[in-house]
C-alpha cells in the first residue's frame, strides 16, 4: 500500500499532475473575493470563515475526478484489483494521496489568505484546526465520489452533484469552528464535529468506494 | 496446481455472450482460445480473472496465483520503465529480477519515461509487469498487439523458457500465431442463444 502511494504522490508532482491544481484555485478565489466584496475590512473580516472553507472546498473538489479516472483509462485499476492489495486500501490510499497533494497544501496556505482576508488574530489556530481535521474528510468523501462515477463520461458533473451535498456538513462545521474562534467563542464543539465526520469517512467510506468501485469495474 | 474450468457462463453487459465453458489446463501448459470478434474472449478472461461475476458455473484456481493483461497495459507515462516495474513489484510483494529486462529487450529503455516509448515498447513494458510479478496463472489477452514479429517470439520465449517453466500457466486470447505449442480451445460452438434469460442483474441495461 506504501508502493501505491509512493508512487501516487510521484505522479502527483511530475508533469501534469495536477499538484497545484487546488492550490492555485484557492489562492485565486480568496484573492479575487476582495475585489468583488469591496475593500471595507470590518466586512472581509466577517466573511472571511465562510469564504476560506468554500474556497477550500471547492477546491478539494476540481481534482476528484482524478482519483480514479485515470487509472481506469490507462488500464491499472483492474491490475490492481486483480492484485494482493485489497480494494478497500486502495481506495483509502486514494483519499489519503488526494488529501497529501491538496488538503494539505490547502491548509498550510490558509493562514497567509486569512491575512488577505482581514481574519482576525484570534481565529488563525482555528483556521488551521478546522482545515486539518476537516479536509481529510473531504478527499475521504470525494474519493468515494469519484469510486461511484469512474468510467462514466463526463462524470465530473454527475459527481460533483453526488458529493456536495456529503461536503455540506463538513463545510457547515468548518466555517462555524473559524468564525467561533473569530468572536473568541470555544470553538471546540464544532472541531469535535469535524473530528467525528473526518473519522467516520475513513473508517466507513472506503468499504464503500471499493464496493462501488467492483461494480464499476464488471 | 491446475485451473479447472466448469460449466461456466458469461455475460457482457447483462446479456449473456458464452455457456457452458469448460476446460482445464495443467501447471506448465498454456491453452489458446480463438475465435471472431464478440464472442466473448474478454469477458471470459475477465471472469476467469475475478474482475467480473459468472452468471453460473466455477472456476477453480487457486486464490491469489492470478494475473489479468489486456489492452490497456497500466502504465504510467510520467515514470520511468523502471519506476513503473518497480511499483508492480512493490505492490505484489515481490523483487524485481534483473533478467526481465532483457527477456523483453528493455535494457537499453530502463531509464525513459513511458510516455516516450513507441507503441511495440509500450506493449513489452506491459508483458514485462507479468514477469515482476510472480503470478503463477495469467490470462493473456490480445498479448501480441502491435508487436513485431522479434517481439512475439520474444514473449513466446520468455512465456515458454520462464513462465511454463517454472510450473506456470496462461491462458492467451490472440489472433497470432505464437509459435508455441498448445491446444487450442475454439469459442464459436460455445455462443450463448438464449438471450434475455435472466441472468442480468442490471436494471438499467
Amino acid at each position: 500500500m506504501i508502493a501505491l502511494l509512493r508512487r501516487d504522490l510521484t505522479l502527483a508532482v511530475r508533469a501534469g499532475g495536477g499538484f497545484g491544481l487546488g492550490l492555485a484555485f484557492f489562492l485565486i478565489v480568496v484573492v479575487l473575493v476582495p475585489f468583488g466584496v469591496g475593500p471595507e475590512a470590518a466586512v472581509l473580516s466577517r466573511i472571511a470563515p465562510g469564504i476560506l472553507w468554500v474556497a477550500a472546498l471547492l477546491a478539494a473538489l476540481l481534482s476528484l475526478d482524478r482519483i480514479f479516472a485515470l487509472d481506469f483509462e490507462d488500464g491499472t485499476l483492474p491490475l490492481l484489483a486483480t492484485s494482493p492489495l485489497p480494494l478497500e486500501g486502495v481506495a483509502l490510499i486514494k483519499g489519503v494521496a488526494h488529501w497529501i497533494t491538496t488538503g494539505l497544501p490547502l491548509t498550510l496556505a490558509a493562514p497567509a489568505l486569512g491575512f488577505l482576508l482581514n481574519l482576525e488574530m484570534s481565529a488563525y489556530v482555528w483556521l488551521l484546526a478546522s482545515l486539518a481535521l476537516g479536509t481529510p474528510a473531504l478527499s475521504m468523501i470525494g474519493t468515494f465520489g469519484a469510486a461511484l462515477t469512474v468510467g462514466l463520461r463526463r462524470g465530473g458533473l454527475l459527481m460533483s452533484l453526488l458529493v456536495l451535498p456529503l461536503y455540506v456538513p463538513t463545510l457547515i462545521f468548518g466555517a462555524e469552528a473559524v468564525r467561533r474562534g473569530a468572536l473568541g467563542l470555544d470553538a471546540t464543539t464544532p472541531l469535535l464535529m469535524l473530528a467525528g465526520i473526518t473519522l467516520g469517512s475513513f473508517a466507513l467510506l472506503p468499504f464503500a468506494a471499493s464496493s462501488a468501485l467492483r461494480v464499476n469495474l464488471r | 496446481m491446475k485451473l479447472t474450468v466448469t460449466d461456466l457462463s458469461v455475460a457482457r453487459g447483462g446479456a449473456p455472450v458464452l455457456s457452458g465453458v469448460s476446460f482445464a489446463v495443467n501447471a506448465g501448459s498454456v491453452l489458446v482460445l480463438r475465435g471472431p470478434n464478440g464472442i466473448g474472449k474478454t469477458t471470459l478472461l475477465r471472469t476467469l480473472a475475478g474482475l467480473q461475476p459468472a452468471l453460473s458455473g466455477t472456476v477453480d484456481v487457486p486464490v491469489d496465483t492470478v494475473a489479468y493483461a489486456s489492452h490497456a497495459d497500466g502504465i504510467k507515462a510520467q515514470l520511468t520503465v523502471t519506476e513503473n516495474l518497480a511499483f508492480w513489484a512493490d505492490v505484489h510483494g515481490t523483487t524485481m529480477p534483473d533478467s526481465v529486462f532483457g527477456a523483453f529487450d528493455l535494457d537499453d529503455l530502463r531509464t525513459r519515461l513511458a510516455g516516450t516509448l513507441s507503441a511495440g515498447q509500450k506493449r513489452r513494458l506491459g508483458l514485462a509487469r507479468l514477469g515482476v510479478i510472480g503470478r503463477k496463472v495469467l490470462f493473456l489477452d490480445e498479448p501480441t498487439v502491435s508487436l513485431d514479429g522479434f517481439s512475439v517470439k520474444m514473449f513466446a520465449n520468455w512465456l515458454r523458457d520462464v513462465h511454463l517453466a517454472h510450473g506456470g500457466i496462461a491462458v492467451i486470447a490472440t489472433h497470432v500465431d505464437l509459435g508455441i505449442d498448445a491446444p487450442e480451445l475454439d469459442l464459436t460452438p460455445f455462443r450463448s442463444t438464449a438471450h434475455a434469460s435472466g441472468g442480468s442483474d442490471e436494471a438499467f441495461l
